[in-house]
């Protein structure tokens, strides 16, 4: 595969091909909807790269072999829906704690509990506040097209290694099984990929000694390497934060809304547009780090009156939004949840009806 | 814009007529979304998916409140979604199995024995192909060519149907 090429995909099957194309050559997971045809797309597909598939007996398995496989320098990937992913946290935290790079999608499900198979957005305190225990962060990015999923998970492992963290996707069945017609790019060369001088991959014999290991039992040790991966996490805040403004710069409303969907908000704007409503959309693409900057531009700015956040959950993003609006412009709330979604009408109506012009 | 929304029993060809309508807008150049009903309905037999197909520019909303067209395969798909087709929109009814009339009185009905015409052309099971052929002609939105030669991708790798999918697809454009 030397050229470009323009394909109909599902949402999963492209974050499987994309994370190929970027260097991913090992995946470990095991089934959960709406998810599935990211594990089934990888059995096939990473044979035929010299990769390697497991479907791993739990997922608590999965992400521990994927924490191997990181340890020992491959491009290693695992992907599950929300009880899924509640159960890998435990070694989410000690790759974060080890400093691993690798990928994570979550196509999250409706919760709590077994929950759903439906579209919903209840993970985001998990997967932004640090699911696992101890001070870590992840690279978190929210697409909302199948294309965006492509041209993410191609640099993902780029990311993953420049900070040696990983990068979760934080989707949703309606990302997993839409379908768009997308451009896919040429298979990058493993040859060129970084070095990893701190991989056990066999090499670097006679130069010291390559441990693998999160745990710092001496607290001056382990202050240091909390302050240590505090100063990568701000490095990252300040280098790959990414935002989509949609006519803000005259909007008296500002919908904020992530993933699927900000899609759903965006033609609620354009509702709006035509029944003269100055309405504007804000949409996160990085869920971590925030793109406090760009929402405090648009914050600022005179002609917004209010701001209104819109999710699949009771209220987890909404908080983010306040926190960065500190008071300065009001905020309302519109969810909706149990895999139930709200249409473009829905949300227009909303802002009707709530929002005093 | 068009906003369809397809449904009828699994088995039917619902959420494959979807695909080749989006499958013609990537060849077109047009941009599209593929969303399918994925729940456990599906399980008890319906299915159903909604496609959104822009000249112009990239599809916002996969969510259709309101559409534009829809295209019911059996009667439940018809009872659930008529009332939802706006005000001078199009209703495509496969009359082989829905023998009611259609109660959205403000949408164009267009009804298609897609059953029996799909037999007449020998291939029981492209009675979908027989409803696109209506659809196309009633909605103008592409040209016949278009969806022939689509057809001829798509089912590039069954080759053996690809002649009957072409009869029934041109049987249905064929209906006035």
């Amino acid at each position: 595969m030397t050229m470009e090429e323009r394909r109909l995909m599902k949402g999963n099957e492209a974050i499987a091909e994309a994370a190929i194309r970027g260097g991913c050559r090992f995946y470990a997971g095991y089934p959960i909807t709406p998810q599935n045809e990211i594990p089934e797309y990888m059995s096939w597909r990473l044979p035929q790269v010299g990769g390697r598939f497991i479907q791993a007996e739990s997922e608590i398995a999965a992400i521990n072999m994927v924490y191997g496989a990181a340890g020992a320098g491959a491009r290693a990937m695992t992907s599950s829906s929300s009880p899924g992913i509640s159960l890998k946290q435990e070694g989410i935290s000690y790759i974060c704690g080890a400093e691993l790079p690798c990928v994570i999608i979550n196509m999250v499900r409706s919760g709590p509990g077994l929950g759903g198979i439906q579209p919903a957005q209840s993970d985001y305190f998990q997967t932004v506040k640090g699911g696992g225990h101890g001070d870590y962060r992840m690279l978190v990015y929210s697409p909302c097209s199948v294309q965006e999923c492509v041209d993410l998970l191609y640099d993902a492992y780029d990311k993953a290694e420049k900070y040696r963290l990983p990068v979760m996707i934080l989707g949703d069945g309606m990302l997993g099984q839409i379908m768009e017609a997308v451009t896919l790019p040429v298979m990058k060369d493993p040859s060129t990929f970084p070095k990893k001088p701190w991989a056990t991959d066999g090499t670097g014999v006679g130069q010291g000694r390559r441990i693998i290991n999160s745990l710092y039992i001496v607290p001056d040790e382990l202050e240091a390497m909390n302050k240590k991966l505090q100063k990568i996490y701000d490095d990252m805040c300040a280098n790959e934060v990414m935002c989509e403004s949609y006519l803000t710069d005259d909007a008296e409303i500002v919908i904020t809304a992530y993933g699927t969907v900000a899609r759903i908000a965006k033609s609620a704007v354009d509702m709006l547009r035509e029944k003269g409503i100055r309405a504007g959309l804000l949409r996160p693409i990085t869920l971590y780090p925030f793109p406090k900057a760009e929402f405090q531009k648009v914050i600022g700015n005179d002609s917004v009156k209010e701001l209104v956040a819109t999710e699949l959950s009771m209220g987890q993003y909404v908080e983010d939004v306040r926190l960065v609006a500190g008071g300065k412009k009001p905020v309302k709330f519109y969810g909706r949840s149990g895999g139930n979604v709200m249409s473009p009408d829905d949300i227009a109506a909303f802002v009707e009806k709530e929002v005093q012009l | 814009m068009e906003r369809i929304v397809i449904a009828g029993f699994g088995g039917q060809g619902v959420l494959s007529l979807g695909q080749l309508l989006v499958y013609a807008a990537m060849y077109e150049n047009q941009y599209a979304t593929w969303l399918p009903s994925y729940g456990p309905e599906m399980r008890g037999g319906t299915a159903n998916c909604s496609v959104v197909i822009d000249a112009e520019k990239p599809v916002a909303s996969p969510i259709i409140a309101t559409s534009d067209t829809l295209i019911a395969m059996n009667k439940p798909s018809l009872d659930k979604f008529q009332m939802s087709v706006k005000s001078g929109g199009l209703i495509v009814i496969n009359s082989s199995l829905i023998t009611d009339k259609c109660a959205n009185t403000a949408a164009k009905a267009v009804y298609v024995d897609a059953n029996r015409i799909a037999h007449e052309n020998g291939n029981n099971k492209a009675s979908n192909l027989v409803i696109l052929g209506a659809y196309i002609r009633h909605s103008g939105l592409f040209p016949k060519e278009v969806i022939l030669s689509t057809i001829e991708k798509v089912y590039a790798s069954k080759p053996q149907f690809i002649p009957s999918n072409k009869a029934c697809f041109e049987a249905g454009f064929a209906l006035d």
